[in-house]
């Protein structure tokens, strides 16, 4: 995977100030950053994964917002104004969002890469949707690929977590 | 894929801002950039600027009125699905904003985009290294087509959803540009060429789609590899006006299976007659005779052809049920 291309014109960095879970954030960052690589290489934020890096699989799911978005297709600088949240943000004081429990308890993981993406697109769900239906909950993860589970375990767990809510 | 290359990104908040934005040379109309971002990473394309419209007040916005709908350019594909101007008088409309993508590009995409939406080929829509090695290709950087190679031009199809129960409902277009606000049907802005299949001068972008008001029933459905993620294999959008059991108005769009997406053509001679087998068989056979599915995709040309005469027979069948008691 190479990140280095040799051009006559380099994109100049810029300040760009939006929120990043939560907190408001000033990014020094060239137009031609993707999201997916600030986050993961200036942030440190690795939670968000490089799946097929192509806007397929889903893999790299955040929200802007609240909607969820790819962050492999989004430059940084379309943040600017906007609030991300990645996978980061979901924990609370160091334990698991209900969310969150509820793909480690029903074992809506496997080998976890497709996860931090399941988890957000299924979290951008139940914000706007308390008691989602199979149909709906399939739907709202229909961007999202998981090649271990078979998505079963993983549709019971955002049932489960939809059941547990407040 | 790789990164991006080296750009700047301007973000106009007028229409004139863009227009004049847009005169600089090597520069680029994006919006939510799904298709974009992805072509940019493959090397496919180098603007010096990226000319983001999203900014635009007048590019946002759906309007319902006495003459219709007003859909701006950048009106996002989720939005476009939900809104209730939209979902309840012009299902298939909503219908093919449902079925680009997956919910995190529906958010992102714009109706712009989709319209505007890049040809796709298994030869073009590839990395870099994968296009030099196979000796690149009519579209990009190549001089032969590899789906048609005595052919000559590019096969490559479009497979924007929205494009087809557009054109079935009459759509047209407001595009703004160096000289001013131009307005035309839909179908005019595409060319059967896959190189070259939007008729957009340099500089020029959409500003607005205008849909007629008092739109017949239609419906649209798409073959696609994925349920759930996948641009149309043949996507096809049918608008159909019975009185009583015989069919007083007919319109048929196809997308996917061309270089453009087009208005069927010679429907006239299904006037009249009540939709039955017979008539659904005709109907099937004008689409299997104007499509022209190329080896575009991995699946076979042959079964788009077929499938998309399936396709609009089925909605024909189904909307002739819905309307009878």
């Amino acid at each position: 995977m190479t990140h280095a291309r040799t051009s006559p014109r380099p994109s100049r960095a810029r300040v760009r100030l939006f929120r990043l879970n939560g907190t408001d954030h000033a990014a020094l960052v060239a137009d031609n950053v993707l999201l997916l690589d600030y986050l993961r290489e200036a942030q440190g934020l690795t939670g968000t994964k490089r799946g097929c890096d192509g806007g397929e699989c889903g893999a790299c799911t955040v929200l802007i917002d609240g909607s969820p978005r790819l962050a492999c297709l989004t430059r940084a600088q379309e943040c600017e104004g906007h609030h991300v949240e990645t996978i980061e943000a979901l924990a609370e004081a160091g334990r698991m969002s209900r969310l969150q429990r509820a793909f480690h308890e029903r074992l809506g993981t496997q080998c976890g890469y497709c996860t931090p993406g399941m988890v957000m697109a299924a979290e951008a769900l139940l914000r706007r949707d308390k008691a989602p239906d199979e149909a709906a909950i399939r739907a709202a993860l229909g961007g999202n690929i998981c090649r271990c589970t078979g998505y079963v375990k993983i549709i019971e767990a955002v049932q489960e977590a939809a059941r547990d809510a407040p | 894929m790789d990164g991006l290359p080296e750009f700047r990104v301007l973000t106009p908040r007028s229409v004139a801002a863009a227009v004049a934005a847009g005169a600089r040379p090597g520069s680029r109309f994006v919006a939510g950039g799904t298709d974009l971002m992805a072509n940019l990473r493959h090397g496919i394309g180098e603007p010096g600027t990226l000319i983001d419209l999203r900014d635009i007040p007048e590019l946002h916005g759906i309007a319902a009125g006495p003459l219709g709908l007003s859909l701006g350019a950048a009106v996002r594909l989720a939005e476009l699905a939900e809104h209730p101007a939209v979902a309840g008088p012009y299902p298939a409309l909503a219908a093919a904003a449902l079925a680009v993508g997956g919910p995190a590009h529906r958010e992102a995409g714009t109706i712009g985009g989709n319209l505007c939406l890049d040809t796709r080929c298994l030869f073009y829509n590839r990395s870099a290294w994968w296009r030099e090695a196979n000796g690149y290709c009519m579209k990009h950087r190549g001089d032969i087509c590899h789906v048609a190679p005595t052919g000559k031009r590019c096969h490559a199809a479009f497979s924007g959803d929205l494009a087809a129960p557009l054109l079935a409902h009459g759509a047209e277009v407001e595009i703004a540009g160096p000289h001013g606000l131009r307005r035309q049907p839909l179908g005019d802005l595409y060319a059967e060429d896959g190189a070259a299949h939007l008729l957009l001068a340099p500089g020029e972008f959409l500003l607005r789609v205008l849909v007629p008001p008092d739109p017949w029933p239609a419906a649209y459905a798409k073959a696609r590899a994925r349920g759930a993620i996948d641009f149309p294999l043949a996507g096809v959008a049918v608008a159909l006006r019975l009185e009583g059991t015989g069919v007083t108005g007919l319109r048929v769009a196809l997308t996917g299976t061309n270089s453009r997406p087009f208005l069927l053509a010679g429907t006239d001679a299904l006037l009249g007659a009540p939709v039955d087998a017979g008539w659904r068989e005709r109907l099937g056979k004008l689409v299997q005779k104007q499509v022209s599915p190329m080896r575009t995709t991995l699946l076979a040309a042959q079964y788009r052809r077929r499938v998309a005469a399936a396709l609009a027979e089925r909605l024909a069948g189904h909307l002739a049920d819905a309307a009878t008691p």
